[in-house]
């Protein structure tokens, strides 16, 4: 099977360039034709995701908005190997995940995707730039550039005087910032914000959006913003709309 | 791995609980492991310091010294089979022991041994009338010199030296030659005493590269079943109460590693259920259930071993607070390592109970459960 043997590679894209500068013909981040995901109920079926068509090019920034229930989580859910479609075609950073398993799933999530999740989830016992070196240890461990990566973002995302806090001890703003450094560190083509603003109030959410936009574009990595904050979509390239399930 | 580690070092308090009752169990383990311990070897002490490869009974005996009988003939016999080197006459006497100056009731339990070889190769045999006595002796106020009146006969004999592990059957051993034995016996059991050169058991001592089980084996074929032999190692475990003890004990022990068990699994699975929504986060970020389940065993691993290791300070500390001679407690470094082993098992087995869990927990879990 042609998906298994790209993972007796070292890393799904094989090269691994240092600078960040997208290459101009580098394959889009994200390729979904005919997406479809169905929970069967007791008596019915909810369609999440009806065969869902969208192309995110390789360092673009799309919005993804609508109504609640609409289907955006389990959009950035299939799109980041959380879940499986129910049929349909899904192509990360040029790797067709649309049949992987669970294991196979969860290399992708380790080095293809990063999240940043609606509450934030940092894990509560471990400094500001532990819960970025979590990523490191997850899979093979580089340690020292890890290392070297993770002081990088933190000053970046300007938590270097953070670094040695607990999560605990960080405002909410705060702690987005290093869960956002946190989806950065293993190098992601794609990386998904699901509402990463609900939790902070305008002001601050702006700021952190502005930080998003600014993370992204320096390293020209793709992002899809999850919201149904219209503000928020001026941050990003363009805006794709869902409703029931269908991305209009 | 890691993260685990870092877990038990940054929140130590969530597992004070289960590690406070880890080194109780653990101090109970070791506690009945050192007790059985105490007590087979204050059981077995004396057979086990036999300088000798095999132990000749005769038939009827049931291993039993005070029921044995050996005459010259039979020893006769034995001493042509293949593989015998030497045979020894051996007889024991439980009688009880009075020091000088105490009270009428205040006896001390012996057991008089009258053997033609002395304990272990390094001592030779007491001149008659002399003993070599246990050294538990020492602690009920023995000394070297002391005259012991042994029994209602109160037969004289001088303590001229001490040995070390040679009780019998909790009973400390008095070492002596044949002839003092005989005398011994003659004079407080006279219905016991048995003539000249007439032995309740046979030491024997095999001829270099025999083996003493193929010998006892031939020695009983040569004397027409006669004799029943059993190698020294054998006898140990055949004296009266030493397998009951070991069967009660280990029973206990074997209930108190479940017990641990039961700890291990509900203490991890309460922390997994607790721990859901942060093995959710680490999945969706790549994290793999096996290295997630890892440092949940790692965890209990690192638990089980701390706990045992302030149990064994606790037990050695025990051990040497207690009087001697009051319990016969026995805490060895293998009786440490075994409960030790004991108890890694039992984490892992009670680790295992939440390894369905830890691969259940669905990544998804992690994302937008709140929209
Ligand atoms: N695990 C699930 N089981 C059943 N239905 C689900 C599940 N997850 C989501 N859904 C349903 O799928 C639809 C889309 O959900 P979701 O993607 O979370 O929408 P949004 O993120 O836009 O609010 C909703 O109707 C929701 O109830
Ligand atoms: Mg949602």
């Amino acid at each position: 099977m042609n998906e298994q043997d790209e993972f007796d590679g070292d890393r799904f894209d094989g090269d691994e360039s240092v600078d960040h500068a997208p290459a101009p013909d580098q394959a889009p981040a994200l390729i979904m034709e005919k997406a479809r995901k169905v929970y069967p109920m007791a008596d019915s079926e909810v369609v999440a995701l009806d065969d869902a068509d969208i192309v995110v090019e390789a360092d673009e920034m799309v919005a993804l908005v609508g109504p609640s229930g609409s289907g955006k989580t389990t959009l950035c859910s299939i799109a980041g190997g959380i879940l499986s479609p129910t049929s349909g075609r899904v192509v990360v950073g040029g790797v067709d995940i649309s049949t992987f398993g669970p294991k196979q799933l969860t290399r992708v999530r380790r080095e293809l995707v990063g999240f940043v999740f609606q509450s934030v989830n940092l894990v509560p016992f471990l400094t500001a730039r532990e819960n970025l070196l979590v990523v490191d240890e997850l899979g093979r461990r580089t340690g020292a550039p890890a290392r070297r990566r993770a002081d990088q973002l933190l000053e970046e995302l300007g938590l270097a005087d953070r670094a040695k806090n607990l999560p605990g001890q960080l405002s909410g703003g705060q702690r987005q910032r290093v869960a956002i450094g946190r989806a950065l560190m293993n190098d992601p083509k794609l990386v998904l914000f699901d509402e990463p603003t609900s939790a902070l109030d305008t002001k601050l959410g702006m700021a952190v959006m502005e930080l998003i936009r600014d993370e992204m574009k320096s390293r020209g990595i793709a992002a899809i913003v999850v919201t149904h904050d219209e503000r928020i979509t001026q941050f990003c390239d363009r805006s794709v709309h869902m409703e029931d399930g269908k991305v209009l | 791995m890691k993260l685990a580690l870092r877990e038990l070092r940054r929140q130590p308090g969530r597992f004070a609980a289960a590690g406070m009752i880890l080194t109780l169990i653990a101090l109970l383990l070791m506690f009945l492991g050192g007790l059985l311990d105490g007590l087979i070897r204050s059981s077995t002490g004396a057979v086990r310091a036999l300088d000798a490869d095999v132990l000749v009974f005769s038939s009827s005996a049931e291993n039993a010294f005070l029921r044995s009988r050996v005459e010259p003939a039979l020893r006769a016999t034995v001493d042509a089979v293949d593989g015998v080197e030497q045979t020894a006459g051996i007889g024991v006497l439980q009688l009880g022991a009075r020091m000088p100056d105490s009270g009428p009731r205040e006896l001390l339990d012996i057991a008089l041994f009258g053997t033609e070889l002395p304990p272990r190769s390094d001592g030779a045999l007491p001149a008659e009338g002399e003993v070599l006595a246990d050294e538990s002796l020492r602690q009920r106020g023995v000394t070297e010199g002391m005259v012991l009146e042994l029994g209602p006969g109160r037969s004289p004999v001088t303590v001229v030296g001490f040995t070390t592990d040679t009780s019998y059957l909790g009973q400390a051993a008095l070492w002596t030659g044949p002839q003092t034995w005989r005398e011994v016996l003659g004079e407080n059991r006279p219905d016991q005493l048995l003539g000249p050169d007439v032995f309740q058991a046979l030491l024997v001592r095999l001829t270099p590269g025999s083996d003493a089980a193929a010998v006892a084996e031939r020695i009983d074929e040569a004397t027409g079943a006669a004799t029943a032999s059993l190698t020294v190692v054998a006898a140990a475990d055949t004296l009266p109460g030493v397998q009951e003890q070991q069967a009660t004990f280990n029973q206990i022990i074997g209930v108190t590693v479940t017990i641990a068990i039961v700890v291990v699994a509900l203490f991890f699975a309460l922390l997994t259920i607790e721990r859901a929504g942060l093995y959710g986060v680490l999945k969706a970020i790549g994290a793999e259930s096996r290295s997630l389940f890892g440092g949940l065993v790692l965890q209990a691993v690192v638990l089980t071993t701390l706990s045992c290791s302030i149990a064994a300070v606790a037990a050695v500390g025990l051990d040497l607070a207690i009087p001697p001679g009051s319990v016969p407690l026995r805490i060895s470094a293998l009786r440490l390592i075994t409960s030790l082993v004991y108890l890694l098992v039992a984490a892992v087995v009670g680790c295992a109970f939440s390894l369905r869990r830890v691969l259940r927990v669905d990544p998804a879990s992690a994302i937008g459960s709140s929209s």
